[in-house]
């Protein structure tokens, strides 16, 4: 008993000896545990603020009870209270001689100060001379504080003794250096510009540790600037090689996998390294063919590294091979039961389909499940993927689905994101002006206050302009559409105020354009607008000006005029105003309907809101009169930027080189952004969302056309020539041409496909025969949404199966689309191959055999792998590993279960012992919180 | 300073947040890489908190969207790991990467628990000191975790 007590005061207490808590500090903890609320928790906080306060003020207070204290302090700032009282003890601790105490004094500092507080500069000193200690865990200390504490201004102060500790003996001190100088990095590229050999230094250390870690800065590099390190893609390489044959300590495996997270890191880098780079790629080849072997879909790590795999062969130049493998993984991703598993076979899915477009065919019901499952966060996904396989012949569906989504959500983040993808989606790809209009009504109408102006101008200017083609009776009827539709939503309460603006305008260019209805009645509306929204000035601008326009047009057209006593009031009202704007408005009106009919006509022409202004920039007109004034004396003018320039002569040129230790103010303006992010930034502009990767990886100067068009249809809507997001762009040229080659090569690629497909088509099978009701609107949805139909079901197996997308807008004529559109290069070259994959068998035929030959190798290692494994979990990590298997999803039918459960009898007679010791502590567990003392993997 | 935020906001982080926090919604660890005040820290866990413990966790993906982050969680007996990452992470790796955590605790603490987090929160900030550090996966050696803090605890 005596025996068990003292375990139990260790437990209670923690094993730090002399370090240990007092009875204050258990009741503090244990209040807070059993805390019922939120609003009880913050009472003890408070009072433990109290307490604190008055504590800290007395005088000598011994060591270890200051560090409880600081440690009470953590708890009061995580728990969301200010303990900014007591920072400066945590600064002080860092003094402190002892390493506990200093290290929890670092801790508390990092976790209370951000880099720029002013408490840090008693801090650097402190950091200096730590990094001088004997005691390499000291220095190991004040490594991680530098890496969160340092900022531009105080990195000269620590930057040449963290260089020196780059070699230092202790490979935990390397490490930490060398993240100490990956921080500078981020802080201040150019601190560390010239050290950046060291990363490259640091990857060949002995260390295992070390070298993973420096991955971190060399991803962040490579990022930057790929070009500088394509030498060290074969390194690697063969680092990812060796460390799936094991090369590593066993104490980096993870679940039987070798330093899982090491290979991660490596397939990221590898990514950057064969983007667009065909020989880079090839050497990549090899070692990721071996990782789909090899990686064991079993357990959740495993696919970890499959799903990277995939990831980096979607950003490489990759091979009809490891393509294939890809697929067949993101299938089984697909067809598996974890919820997990199928969100990253739909993110793959989405990687995947512009290098192939095709494979997304085969998974249609798998994808529609997973559309209308009810977990949110996978339904996202899906959107997301759906959102990258739009194209003309499916955006209808598409769209329905995502606006359906979007009116449903409440998330103002996600609505925002989802709105502007429908805008883009509908611009993109429209099919008809009617159906775009209305979309775009419910957009607004859900989401009008979320999505950005430019939207809203977009709009109004193809209302104005029609669709370009010469065809005025389209527009006309476009624009009645959308008056007829707006007086409808117009009822409605609580618009957005964007969407009134649309509405405000539209019905005054166009409401009484075609004669259907009369001014009084829309004046009355718009009236009604003005009046509802009384409180939004921009949109009584609005009315107030459709409401000129109305009366101009009337006037011009020789028609008396009725200003309705409703128009009358509000005209009244806006002239007293306190809006300028609104007021000038106003007085412009009253002045208008006073003059005559061809005056007004001038002022404001009929349906001339897609003139062009002409207005003089540079004033011109003027330069006679500054001629004038310079010949009697006066002073050129100077601009702006000149004046400030002579201001500040020395500072003026540094503009360029912006780098510069910026310890002083600066006063010159901040970059202009370089034309290179110029598009990206519009896009930014117009909504938060990220690019369609296409644009981004298509920065080859053929397909500026595409982007291009993408520009401008930022400005107007372009239905004619858009790109298809999916199908093949080679064949679709070539349907211009005739429709029966194609055909052909559809016919002779189904045959061998029969060969190579089969493993892609039979899981399909097997999928399908799992599930042998398939709903009739879930098919009908699989077909509207993938191109195919639930008839032609049959007859795509009998032909090849993955041609589904380009037979569907093969049979579709392409209307819109006489602009054979340019696909983006370097994607494309590899498109052709996968399709045919068959036959271009000859360039890899030889790395098949040599691949093949070297997965026996790797089979034999495995061998040994299975027997290093079958050993290790008994001796060491049995009860960790069996819990394992009752939590986590993936390893079920681990025969060591039975085995680990009966070891698992002491563990839990032990963490019984254990409670019932911090019982005896003081802590009692009361009823209200018993799970305090569960055992986390029990 | 305006300009330097904007440079860290652009740039991808890996790992921008770990917490802890039991099934009442209490925070017992949390642990942030890039600076966030106090009321917006709060704010945040307060959304997260409510977005997670209101998913059944038996049919659903162990991945939620918020705001810009994506996070990533996973739950042991009462309580939640989060961890809140860039939209461009592995969530899978993340997923076993708290799991690795975990084990790390268990190996330390034995049937780590609940309780031995609230009682050495330092000690389980050490170990995700050496395990992450700027946002990254530094260390997965459960031995090279553990090592400066039995050194520690031996010197003591």
């Amino acid at each position: 008993m005596e025996q068990l007590k003292t375990i139990g005061r260790e437990l209670a207490m923690g094993s730090q000896g002399g370090f240990g808590q007092s009875k204050e500090f258990l009741d503090l903890v244990k209040s807070i545990g059993e805390a019922r609320s939120k609003a009880e928790e913050d009472r003890i906080v408070l009072s433990e603020i109290d307490i604190l306060k008055r504590k800290l003020l007395e005088p000598d207070i011994p060591k270890r009870k200051m560090k409880e204290y600081i440690i009470r302090l953590v708890y009061i700032e995580m728990l969301g209270h200010d303990a900014s009282f007591g920072y400066i003890h945590a600064v002080k601790m860092t003094h402190d001689d002892n390493l506990l105490l200093k290290r929890t004094g670092y801790l508390a500092v990092t976790l209370f100060l951000n880099e720029d507080h002013d408490l840090i500069i008693l801090i650097v000193n402190t950091i200096q001379k730590d990094l001088r200690s004997d005691n390499y865990l000291v220095v190991c200390a004040a490594l991680n504080a530098i890496c969160r504490l340092i900022n531009e201004e105080t990195i000269p102060a620590v930057l040449p003794q963290v260089v020196d500790l780059l070699n230092h003996h202790k490979e935990a001190v390397r490490k930490k250096a060398i993240m100490a100088l990956h921080r500078f990095h981020r802080k201040s590229p150019s601190s560390v510009s010239h050290l950046i050999s060291n990363f490259r230094k640091r990857l060949c250390d002995n260390d295992p540790g070390v070298m993973g870690a420096t991955l971190c800065p060399l991803f962040d590099l490579i990022t930057e600037d790929v070009a500088s390190y394509k030498d060290l893609v074969s390194s690697f390489v063969s680092i990812l090689k060796q460390v799936t044959e094991r090369r590593l300590p066993k104490s980096y495996d993870y679940h039987q996998m070798p330093a899982p997270f090491i290979q991660i890191k490596l397939l990221k880098i590898m990514a950057l390294l064969g983007s667009g780079d065909k020989s880079a790629s090839e050497i990549m080849y090899m070692v990721l063919g071996d990782l789909f072997k090899k990686c064991d879909s079993s357990t959740n790590i495993g696919n970890a590294i499959l799903y990277e795999c995939i990831r980096s062969i979607s950003c490489i130049i990759p091979s009809p091979k490891l393509l294939e493998a890809a697929a067949d993984a993101i299938s089984k991703f697909l067809k598996s039961d974890s919820h997990n598993l199928k969100y990253m076979g739909i993110d793959g899915l989405g990687r995947l389909i512009k290098i192939s477009p095709d494979i997304a065919e085969q998974h249609q019901l798998a994808v529609i499940d997973c559309l209308e499952d009810p977990d949110d966060t996978l339904k996202r996904k899906t959107f997301e993927l759906l959102y990258k396989m739009t194209k003309s012949s499916n955006v209808e569906v598409i769209v329905d689905r995502m606006i359906d989504y979007m009116i449903s959500i409440n998330d103002n983040h996600y609505k925002t994101e989802i709105a502007s993808r429908c805008v883009e989606l509908a611009e993109q790809f429209a099919p008809s002006n009617q159906w775009f209009i209305q979309i775009m009504n419910k957009v607004f109408e859900h989401a009008g206050d979320l999505v950005n102006i430019k939207v809203a101008h977009n709009l109004m200017r193809l209302i104005a302009e029609g669709f370009g083609e010469d065809d005025d009776d389209a527009d006309s009827k476009l624009r009645l559409s959308a008056v007829e539709s707006y007086l409808q939503i117009m009822s409605e309460p609580k618009l957005p105020s964007l969407f009134l603006q649309v509405i405000s305008w539209v019905l005054g260019e166009y409401g009484t354009a075609d004669g259907k209805y009369s001014a009084s009645y829309i004046s009355g509306k718009l009236c009604d607008v003005a009046d509802a929204y009384s409180s939004d000035e921009t949109v009584k601008g609005y009315a107030v000006s459709a409401l000129m326009k109305i009366y101009a047009f009337e006037i011009a057209s020789g028609r008396k005029v009725d200003v309705l006593p409703e128009c009358q009031s509000l005209i009244e009202e806006l002239l007293a105003s306190h809006s300028t704007d609104l007021q000038q408005r106003a007085y412009e009106l009253q002045a208008l309907l006073a003059l005559d009919a061809r005056a007004v006509e001038s002022i404001l022409p009929l349906d001339a809101s897609c003139e062009d202004i002409e207005f003089d920039k540079d004033l011109s007109f003027l330069n006679g009169y500054i001629q004038q004034a310079i010949e009697s004396g006066a002073q050129p003018y100077i601009s702006e930027r000149e004046r400030s320039g002579m201001l500040e002569t020395t500072d003026y040129h540094s503009q360029d080189h912006h780098e510069v230790p910026s310890h002083a103010l600066r006063f010159e303006a901040y970059e202009r952004p370089k034309p290179s992010s110029l598009r990206t930034q519009a896009s930014t502009e117009l909504v938060p969302l990220p690019e369609p990767s296409y644009y981004s990886e298509a920065h080859q100067p053929i397909s500026t056309s595409s982007v291009s068009e993408r520009e401008s249809s930022e400005i107007k809507l372009r239905l004619d020539g858009v790109k298809q997001k999916w199908g093949r762009p080679s064949y679709q040229s070539s349907t211009s041409a005739s429709s029966t080659p194609p055909q052909a090569a559809n016919g002779t690629s189904s045959h061998p496909d029969v060969g190579v497909g089969s493993s892609s088509l039979k899981p399909r099978s097997s999928y399908e025969s799992k599930k042998p009701e398939i709903y009739p609107e879930k098919q009908r949805l699989a077909a509207s949404l993938f191109g195919g139909s639930s008839s032609s079901r049959s007859d795509r197996k009998s032909s090849s199966g993955g041609h589904k997308p380009a037979k569907g807008t093969a049979s579709k004529p392409p209307k819109e689309n006489p602009i054979p559109v340019q696909p983006p290069p370097d994607l494309l070259d590899f498109g052709e191959p996968t399709a045919t994959s068959v036959t271009a068998t000859d360039p890899f035929k030889e790395l098949e055999g040599l691949m093949d030959s070297s997965s026996q190798d790797g089979g034999s290692t495995d061998v040994m792998g299975v027997l290093y494994s079958d050993a290790a979990p008994v001796t060491t990590t049995t009860s960790v590993d069996s819990l394992l298997s009752e939590l986590s999803d993936s390893s079920k039918g681990n025969p060591g279960t039975y085995q680990s459960q009966t070891s698992k009898g002491p563990n839990s007679q032990e963490a019984l012992e254990k409670d019932a010791l911090v019982r005896q502590m003081g802590v009692n567990p009361t009823s209200q919180n018993p799970t305090l003392f569960k055992d986390l993997l029990g | 300073k305006i300009e330097r935020s904007e440079r860290e906001r652009g740039r991808k982080m890996g790992i921008r947040f770990i917490l802890m926090v039991n099934k009442q919604g209490q925070t017992r660890l949390a642990q942030y890489y890039e600076w966030l005040t106090l009321e917006e820290r709060r704010a945040l866990e307060g959304e997260i908190v409510r977005k997670c413990l209101a998913r059944n966790d038996q049919q659903q993906c162990s991945f939620v969207e918020h705001r810009n982050y994506k996070i990533v969680y996973r739950r042991y007996a009462s309580l939640f790991f989060m961890v809140g990452v860039d939209d461009d992470e592995n969530e899978l790796a993340i997923l076993e990467f708290i799991h690795l955590l975990v084990e790390t605790m268990d190996k330390h603490f034995g049937n780590v628990c609940e309780l031995d987090i609230m009682f050495h929160l330092e000690k389980a900030h050490f170990m995700l000191e050496e395990m992450v550090m700027n946002g990254c996966i530094v260390e997965t050696s459960k031995a090279n975790i553990l090592s400066p803090i039995q050194l520690m605890d031996k010197a003591h």
